[in-house]
């Protein structure tokens, strides 16, 4: 089975390697198949990121994501840039203190979307202390909310991709992820 | 050391696959999208004992790897479109002096400037004939992560080979998209082919390949290396008709007669085949796609993906579609080698080219909606 997945935000908040740890951890820890790919402009920070991944049992030919099972918005922004492709049924799993969901009400009805809410950036300004690992808290939520790479690996992918003596902040935050994501529908 | 897999960017497969192939210099001036291939080298290299210098443009980069293979080293540089309109000219002086270097090319949205983070093949011709003069080139077109790693490699061996520029023709897609790659336990690694003796040594001699061993700098050799045409000796002899007409047949020929043994192709459900979707670099992935589906329609669709663009594969190609009727042809351009598709093909079959442009990969329905169309 193909699962097309994107992520989206604003450039600095690690949207990028969100995406990368959930790729590494499907093709090297889960053995799956995965490609991740990006799209960028040319700014550093700010200005709308955005990752998609492919997961896959098969080997993957086309590697880009035409019409995403699960989307992953940090950012208003990005949200409204990149939801109108999503599939009927898919999951959406947002920040909502970032996004104004009110905004996108009409294409969660129509689509019969799945919501999901992770208050991920205010949990690692709070909770964890460090607003940087706000990518991380959202991947647990990913995690939890999906299923579509197993906590194993999605450990062992974290570990393998943060820099060194970050491991226990990263894996506290993963933790704290998968406890805060609610189903909102 | 064991098999080990990494799950890496097309960027970082190209230069682990240069220092796997035995790279010890890479000069080069840093480009978006393929700018990750020089900062990796600037890291790795010095703990080998290579050298990474960051040049002052890319002229000056060609030009410096260029000393670095004559003085015994495996070299690389890796650019974009911009960088490769300024390397042309030391191009035409690798080719003329016979000298290996591998040029990796991360294509983006062009001309000029451009496009700096998105996708293209817009340089496929100028690759071929960027530089003056004739001259054969070999060019390779990696379309998955692993392939920037094999490629690359393959281009390092070719270019000690036939001792000739070798160009890894990838793209903004390839080189920034991640995958799982392989690395496997053996690697076949061409080594630099020497002289055996001082004496009476003929550094543009005329061997069976065409291809003479090359000295390098500080052996003992007297060699001069000069882009002015030359003897066997490597002297200036540049009003001599036979001598140019030799030396020049000599450079073309040691590509164009050893094509076979150069080119790979890889092809699927050709046999039957009346459409054939011919392609290279990364919308060979979209077409392999479009192609499974055309099939499970019960349409008899082909695939041909050209992992060696030039020297372009002329008989292969015609012995390989020689049942087709159609030949379908999608590019990240407005179409340049859709034309050498239809030089070679345009007699057999109808040579329908999908061009895009813009920094998208065609999707899979663009090409299938093309198959559909007769």
């Amino acid at each position: 089975m193909r699962t097309e997945i994107r992520i989206a935000g604003f450039g600095g908040q690690g949207v990028l390697m969100c995406g990368i740890v959930i790729a590494k951890a499907a093709s090297l820890f889960d053995n799956k198949y995965a490609v991740q790919t990006q799209s960028y402009g040319p700014e550093a920070r700010g200005g709308a990121s955005r990752t998609e991944v492919v997961v896959s049992d098969e080997q993957i030919d086309y590697p880009k994501v035409e019409n995403p099972q699960i989307f992953v918005a940090m950012s208003h922004e990005a949200l409204i840039k990149y939801i109108d492709d999503i599939q009927e049924e898919a999951i959406l799993l947002i920040d909502p203190d970032l996004v104004y969901q009110e905004q996108i009400q009409d294409i969660i009805t129509q689509k019969k979307l799945q919501v999901y809410h992770s208050r991920a950036t205010q949990t690692a300004e709070e909770t964890i202390g460090k607003k940087i690992v706000a990518n991380i808290v959202m991947l647990g939520s990913f995690v939890e909310s999906t299923g579509i790479i197993s906590v194993e690996a999605a450990k062992e992918s974290v570990l393998d991709s943060v820099p060194k003596g970050t491991e226990e902040l990263n894996m506290k935050a993963f933790e704290e992820g998968r406890k805060i994501v609610e189903k909102i529908n | 050391m064991t098999e080990k897999e990494l799950f890496v960017q097309g960027n970082e497969a190209c230069a682990l696959g240069a220092l796997k192939a035995g790279c010890t210099f890479f000069a080069g001036y840093p480009i978006t999208p393929s700018t990750e291939i020089a900062e990796i080298m600037s890291n790795e290299l010095p703990k080998i004992g290579g050298h990474f210098i960051q040049m002052e443009d890319e002229i000056a980069a060609v030009g410096a790897i260029i000393g670095a293979s004559w003085a015994g080293q495996k070299v690389v540089t890796a650019t974009s479109g911009p960088g490769f309109s300024l390397m042309q000219e030391n191009i035409g002086y690798a080719v003329m002096t016979e000298t290996p270097i591998v040029i990796i090319n991360m294509q983006r949205g062009s001309p000029s400037t451009g496009q700096p983070t998105r996708s293209a093949q817009a340089d496929m011709m100028q690759c071929r004939w960027g530089s003056h003069g004739d001259y054969e080139t070999i060019a390779l077109a990696p379309s998955s992560v692993q392939e920037c790693f094999d490629y690359t490699i393959k281009a390092f061996n070719l270019a000690e080979k036939y001792r000739c520029p070798v160009f890894v023709m990838a793209d903004e897609i390839v080189g920034h998209m991640r995958e799982k790659i392989t690395i496997p336990e053996n690697i076949p690694i061409t080594p630099r082919q020497m002289p055996e003796k001082t004496e009476n040594y003929l550094p543009y001699d005329a061997p069976e390949n065409g291809t003479t061993p090359m000295p390098s700098f500080g052996q003992g050799y007297n060699i001069h290396v000069t882009g002015l045409t030359h003897d066997k000796r490597g002297y200036p002899s540049t009003d001599d008709d036979q001598t140019h007409t030799q030396l020049v047949t000599r450079l073309c020929n040691k590509i164009t007669k050893n094509t076979e043994e150069i080119v790979e192709i890889e092809s699927q459900y050709i046999d039957d085949a009346q459409t054939i979707v011919l392609s290279y670099g990364i919308p060979s992935r979209s077409a392999l796609t479009a192609v499974k589906q055309a099939r499970q329609q019960g349409l008899k669709v082909g695939y041909i993906k050209l992992k060696t663009v030039w020297p372009f594969p002329a008989q292969q190609l015609q012995q390989l579609s020689k049942n087709a009727k159609r030949i379908i042809v999608p590019e990240l351009n407005l179409g340049q080698v859709y034309l050498e598709v239809d030089r070679v093909l345009g007699k057999q079959a109808k040579v329908e080219l999908i061009p895009k442009i813009g920094g998208a990969l065609h999707t899979p329905k663009e090409i299938l909606d093309k198959i559909l169309e007769e």
